[in-house]
């Protein structure tokens, strides 16, 4: 795609964020002077094993944990996910039902799709128009034949939250471990995991200004655990591998930084969320968000756009140096909208065109006024090639103005 | 972000055609909101000698869905009925200087919207003869339906076989998990076990004389004309240059958007039989060739 001779607007965080300069630059000495192995019995190691145990602290902090040893380091938010549930089965091997959601991250849900096939039951829990659930379903399927509860806090498409304290206490109640994917909400809310009956916690280091392929399981002091990767002790024997100490000290600085801007992501992020969120609407027919708009991340903002498909809006958006996201994925043969506009049961009509921005700290308002700008034209020009769309509005019954000859 | 050519970008923020044309007497529609891309497809049909004087499209979809009904209005306009039908969806991904595996299916579209068309200007029904399914293979581009129906037909049993009738799996081999589901689907059909076969012997690199080597490389080859010429293609080996192979890719395989693709694969099986690293590079066939296997 050629880069357009604008300043590019990069409204694409929730897919990944750019690493802080400050953490970058606490990275560096880590590869090269400090290059030890925090394992080893001499100064080169200790050193290094002192500046994980530092940046173990500030994620801690980040998180509200009571115990840094609560945190194990691992090589980003998909293996926390797998290492959660995998652990989960195996340290009850009688259990053989999954409780998630039918809106779960693939890292969650295409996992749990394989241990379909191996055999365990995994119940999908619905959500309604806005992407809520409904809490007494979730109640029925509780037993102790369930191995785990895994909830995402936040939705990476919409950002709407599901209430995870609450089912965490529920399952608690019920003897059933809880974990929780919450990579999009760490380091956007403010966390007190000391206080919590969460049982298990992922997040990733790339979501908040950190460093990609590095991330953390939050692992309750006392909840039952098996891990997934078995070699040398590292991690106290619950993740072996060399730590990726470079990545785990960049993640500190990120955490750090993210605990510092906490009430700005709130407060100006929110507002510059909010205003893109009014100037697309006012200035767009037939366009809506998707999701809980009351009870979501204050970052994200996922749009529909009826009658036009998602990537072709993408495409122009970024022709005007916009990134941005779709949950439209048109490749052969699948060319369904995401599975969390399925499953709150957006009409096609509109799913197809479901455009994600998810914007940082970095942002600023006179971009979200370019993208304001811009918007509806480029709307406006796919609207014009569509068959289902006419003069001033969508054609009457779009199903049946298009009646291809064949069944 | 898709790899998409210029020529597809182009078409894509400059569509040909686009919008209604009223007097068309030839519309055809293909696609549905539901299905994420939809296209019709309007022509203006001389009836004296049935040329297609004007052609206009407007298409629901992502950006290759877009240029490639942009394109295959230009392709068509000027042509007679018969000639346009002559169109194949590789035509229109050539036209476009190739289109990702994963947008072939785009090509595929327009090409069903022309069929169409030119039913509904003789007034016959045309049927949509084409399922898609989930793409499996993205170095072949090969989806589910298209191996579930192959393995069907003929009785396949094994991930090689379905490689020798598909080519999917032939190249970089990560499909070969989706095969083997869709293979142990379709035998539990028939009541049997699907069974991995072994893997393959390991071959020892031992030194080889030149001869021998020249001998793998053809070899090689020759297991991948059949292939090829399934698909009125075919490939030759033009000369040898320490770790550079040369070869000559003829008929519908040469130039062709798969042609990267097809060498890849080769280029595969052939650094695994030689158990070194070599590099295909593809010529210009050479004049020792057959003419007519150049059409
Ligand atoms: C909700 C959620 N879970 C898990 C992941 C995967 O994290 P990682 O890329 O660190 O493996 C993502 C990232 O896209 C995510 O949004
Ligand atoms: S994806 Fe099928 S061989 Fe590469």
């Amino acid at each position: 795609m050629s880069i357009p001779n604008l300043t590019p607007i990069y409204l694409d965080n929730n897919a990944t964020t750019r690493c802080a300069p400050e953490a970058v630059a606490a990275m560096l000495p880590y590869f090269t002077e400090q290059f030890g192995n925090p394992s080893s019995m001499h100064s080169f190691g200790a050193k290094v094993g002192h500046a994980v145990k530092a940046a173990r602290g500030s994620l801690q902090k980040l998180l509200g944990a009571e115990y840094d040893s609560e945190i194990v380091y691992t090589a980003g938010g998909t293996e926390a996910d797998n290492t959660a549930i995998l652990s989960a089965l195996k340290a009850n091997p009688e259990r053989r039902e999954i409780i998630i959601t039918m809106v779960e991250h693939h890292a969650v849900l295409h996992l749990c799709d394989q241990l379909e096939k191996d055999g365990y039951t995994i119940h999908k829990l619905k959500v309604d128009g806005i992407g809520r659930l409904d809490l007494d379903e979730y109640a029925k399927l509780l037993s102790d034949k369930v191995a785990v509860v895994s909830v995402m806090w936040a939705n990476n498409e919409t950002g709407t939250f599901f209430p995870v304290e609450q089912m965490a206490q529920m399952a608690n109640a019920a003897g059933v471990l809880f974990h929780t994917d919450a990579v999009q909400a760490v380091g956007k809310i403010p966390l007190n995991l000391a206080n919590s009956a969460i049982d298990m916690l992922s997040m990733s280091g790339h979501k908040l200004h950190g460093p990609k392929g590095i991330g953390a399981l939050y692992l309750r002091r006392g909840a039952r655990f098996r891990p997934l990767l078995r070699g040398g002790g590292q991690e106290r024997g619950r993740r072996a591998g060399t730590e990726n100490v470079p990545a785990i000290i960049g993640m500190g600085v990120a955490a750090e930084l993210a605990l510092e801007h906490m009430e700005q992501e709130n407060t100006y992020v929110r507002a510059l969320r909010d205003k893109l969120q009014a100037g697309i609407l006012a200035a767009v027919p037939h366009a809506f968000v998707t999701g809980d708009a009351r009870n979501r991340l204050p970052n994200t903002l996922n749009v529909a756009f009826e009658y036009v498909e998602g990537e072709a809006i993408l495409m122009l958006l970024n022709k005007q140096g916009i990134a941005a996201s779709s949950g439209s994925a048109c490749t052969s043969g699948s060319l369904e909208p995401s599975h969390v506009m399925r499953a709150m049961g957006i009409p096609y009509t509109a799913a197809h065109g479901t455009i994600r921005f998810s914007l940082s700290r970095e942002n600023t308002e006179a971009e979200i006024d370019r993208v304001i700008a811009v918007t509806p034209a480029i709307i406006a020009q796919l609207r014009k090639l569509s068959p289902y769309w006419g003069e001033n509005g969508p054609v009457t019954d779009p199903e049946k103005a298009f009646a291809p000859t064949y069944a | 972000m898709w790899d998409y050519s210029e020529t597809v970008k182009e078409h894509f923020y400059n569509p040909r055609n686009a919008g209604a044309l009223p007097e068309a007497n030839a519309i055809g529609e293909v696609g549905s909101i539901s299905c994420g891309d939809a296209l019709r497809l309007m022509l203006k049909v001389d009836p004296a000698n049935e040329t297609i004087l004007d052609a206009s499209f407007q298409t629901f979809g992502c950006g290759s869905a877009i240029a490639s009904s942009s394109a295959l209005t230009e392709i068509i306009k000027g042509k007679t009925l018969e000639q346009a039908l002559d169109v194949s969806n590789q035509d229109i991904a050539d036209f476009l200087g190739g289109l990702p595996p994963e947008k072939m299916h785009c090509s595929v579209m327009g090409r069903e919207a022309l069929q169409s068309a030119i039913a509904n200007y003789r007034g016959e029904v045309w049927s949509d003869d084409h399922e898609e399914g989930a793409l499996i293979c993205k170095c072949f581009a090969v989806d589910a339906v298209m191996i579930e129906d192959t393995i069907r037909a003929n009785n396949l049993c094994s991930v090689e076989q379905v490689t020798n009738y598909t080519k999917a799996g032939g190249g970089c081999s990560s499909c070969h998990e989706g095969i083997e589901e869709i293979l142990a689907k379709v035998l539990a059909e028939r009541g049997e076990d699907f069974k991995a076969a072994p893997p393959p012997e390991k071959k020892v690199p031992g030194k080889m004389t030149t001869l021998e080597r020249i001998r793998k490389i053809e070899q090689v080859i020759e297991k991948a004309r059949p292939n090829l010429q399934r698909d009125h293609g075919d490939i030759e080996l033009v000369d040898v240059d320490g770790k550079t192979i040369y070869v000559a890719m003829k008929g519908a395989c040469s130039g062709c958007q798969m042609e990267a693709a097809t060498l890849g694969g080769v280029q595969a099986q052939m650094i695994e039989a030689l158990g070194e690293l070599v590099k295909l590079v593809p010529v210009k066939p050479t004049v020792k060739l057959a003419p007519n296997t150049l059409a």
